[in-house]
């Protein structure tokens, strides 16, 4: 069973971009396929940035240790499908019009958002291989890759400052990463609590 | 029906699909074809491949460009009274009931009236015109419309001195209209126009498009047409036309003022705060292409605009 999970997670994670191309080449998708490709692989992005960072608080509150081992792979399909993002916009949007692109990206907000959440997703790809971990260190690799929490956040923001008036998607992933954030302050806030307790009943006790 | 027989086109002056469409332009059509098929009712003596729209002489505010398929123009919408994605108009219009129908006529006007549907068109011979229509998204289709100019309406009515601007309303009718029932905009759709562009000849009341009466995606069973702006100011299944003195509210200002104007001429100078307006993508293109001036109407609407700001006025 544990060893048949990655697996099957990682071509589950493929059936998105799966199923976009199978409607692409069977002409199912809209009158407007670019458009389409763009939304499906940015909504991609922003849902494997929930999936991985709902894993820990998952494990802890479940148990299940194994999931923890599918996190840098669901981080890395964040990375993957938002690299997907991005070069739709650059290419199949921009064709590669660097001059208006570089124009774009301090102009629009949206876009510049977007690019820096793209922009501080690399590093984190980067790092996410066992032996770079270890070469940094285990502090200065949560460090970094804390990072996570910015970038979702972005990717949010992105999402709602590119709709036209229907705000309703993009608040419901803005709901989503706040309980997801929610839990991870709960989990950092609790044992400060316990420690604070500890401290004052010794404090208390008779020498 | 209010698409008659006798303007149907004579099967002799159709031209024969292989010369005339590229094999690819041809599968298009021929699926929209089929489609459309399905869709009418078949009368006797209708032709089989009517459904792709054929090109006749081209009229003098006819675009040369290619038109878009039917599937194309009904199946990719902004009608947020049904939902706001692109495929939401046609999957959920299915129960909105365009018959019976009537529209209000009033404000600053001689002639108020409350016409049924069948009455207000009546008088008027219908044309096809092939224009552009350019999204405010960026985005860009040709079509195929069936209707008669507005002006020739408000000759009718005779609107008085104190009539400066046009404005239209949409139907509200939550329980047939489902995205009515959140206020992602506020309902109903309000539209509005300066007295001088609803007269203009280019300024459209539309009743059909391919040939035929148009479907409730479209904005059946009446809606307005105005080539040169953002395709927004084309509101949809109107109920009411009404004459007023002052600058009317419009419903996608009221949602987000700086972002859309009452004109929302298409102008690639002026960009939308959130997005470059310089080009667009006509559906079915791969690249995108320049967006014109007035959306390529300059030459008959420019006028209009001579000495105005249109930074200013967006």
């Amino acid at each position: 069973m544990k060893r048949v999970i990655k697996p099957v997670a990682f071509v589950a994670a493929l059936l998105p971009l799966g199923f976009l191309v199978w409607h692409g080449l069977h002409g199912e998708l809209s009158a407007n396929p670019i458009s389409d490709i763009t939304n499906e692989t940015g909504t991609w992005t922003l849902r494997f940035l929930m999936i991985t960072l709902a894993v820990t608080p998952l494990r802890r509150i479940t148990g299940w240790s194994s999931v923890q081992r599918l996190r840098r792979m669901f981080g890395l399909f964040a990375f993957f499908y938002g690299s997907l993002h991005f070069m739709t916009y650059l290419y199949l949007d921009q064709f590669l019009d660097f001059n208006s692109i570089l124009h774009d990206i301090p102009k629009r907000p949206f876009i510049t958002v977007g690019f820096t959440a793209f922009v501080l997703m690399i590093p984190l790809a980067a790092t996410s291989m066992d032996k770079i971990a270890k070469w940094m260190g285990g502090e200065r690799w949560r460090r970094l890759h804390r990072l996570v929490y910015a970038i979702a956040a972005a990717g949010v923001i992105h999402y709602l400052w590119l709709v036209k008036a229907d705000t309703r998607p993009p608040l419901a992933y803005a709901a989503i990463l706040a309980v997801l954030l929610g839990f991870r302050a709960w989990f950092y806030v609790r044992p400060r609590f316990a420690q604070l307790r500890l401290a004052a009943r010794k404090e208390a006790e008779p020498a | 029906m209010l698409i008659r027989n006798q303007d149907d086109i004579r099967s002799s002056q159709i031209t024969p699909e292989g010369s005339y469409y590229s094999r690819r332009e041809f599968m298009r059509a021929a699926s929209a074809a089929g489609i459309g098929l399905a869709m009418e009712t078949l009368v006797p003596g209708r032709i089989l491949g009517q459904d792709r729209w054929p090109r006749g002489k081209k009229g003098p505010y006819d675009t040369d460009e290619e038109v878009n398929s039917f599937k194309e123009i009904t199946t990719y919408n902004n009608f947020y009274e049904f939902g706001t994605d692109k495929s939401d108009p046609s999957e959920y219009s299915g129960d909105f009931k365009p018959r019976p129908w009537t529209v209000e006529v009033d404000g600053a006007v001689k002639k108020p009236a409350v016409y049924h549907l069948e009455d207000l068109v009546k008088p008027y011979k219908l044309e096809d015109r092939i224009y552009r229509m350019r999204c405010v998204e960026g985005w860009s289709i040709v079509i195929p419309w069936r209707g008669f100019p507005l002006a020739d309406l408000i000759k009718r009515v005779e609107p008085t001195s104190r009539a400066k601007f046009v404005t239209f309303e949409t139907v509200y009718r939550p329980a047939e209209m489902p995205g009515q029932q959140r206020s992602v905009l506020e309902w109903p759709y309000v539209e509005g126009l300066r007295m001088d562009e609803a007269m203009h000849p280019l300024t459209l009341l539309v009743v059909g498009l391919y040939g035929k009466d148009l479907l409730n995606q479209n904005g059946a069973p009446i809606r307005l047409v105005v080539p040169w702006k953002y395709g927004f100011k084309g509101i949809k299944s109107i109920v009411k036309i009404s004459f007023v003195e002052q600058q009317p509210p419009t419903t996608w200002n009221i949602s987000a003022p700086n972002e859309y104007g009452f004109y929302s001429n298409v102008n690639p100078e002026v960009d939308h705060p959130r997005w470059s307006q310089k080009t667009e993508r006509r559906i079915g293109e791969f690249f995108k292409r320049k967006t014109l001036m007035f959306n390529g109407y300059a030459d008959q609407v420019a006028h209009l605009y001579a000495g105005m700001d249109l930074r200013k006025y967006y």
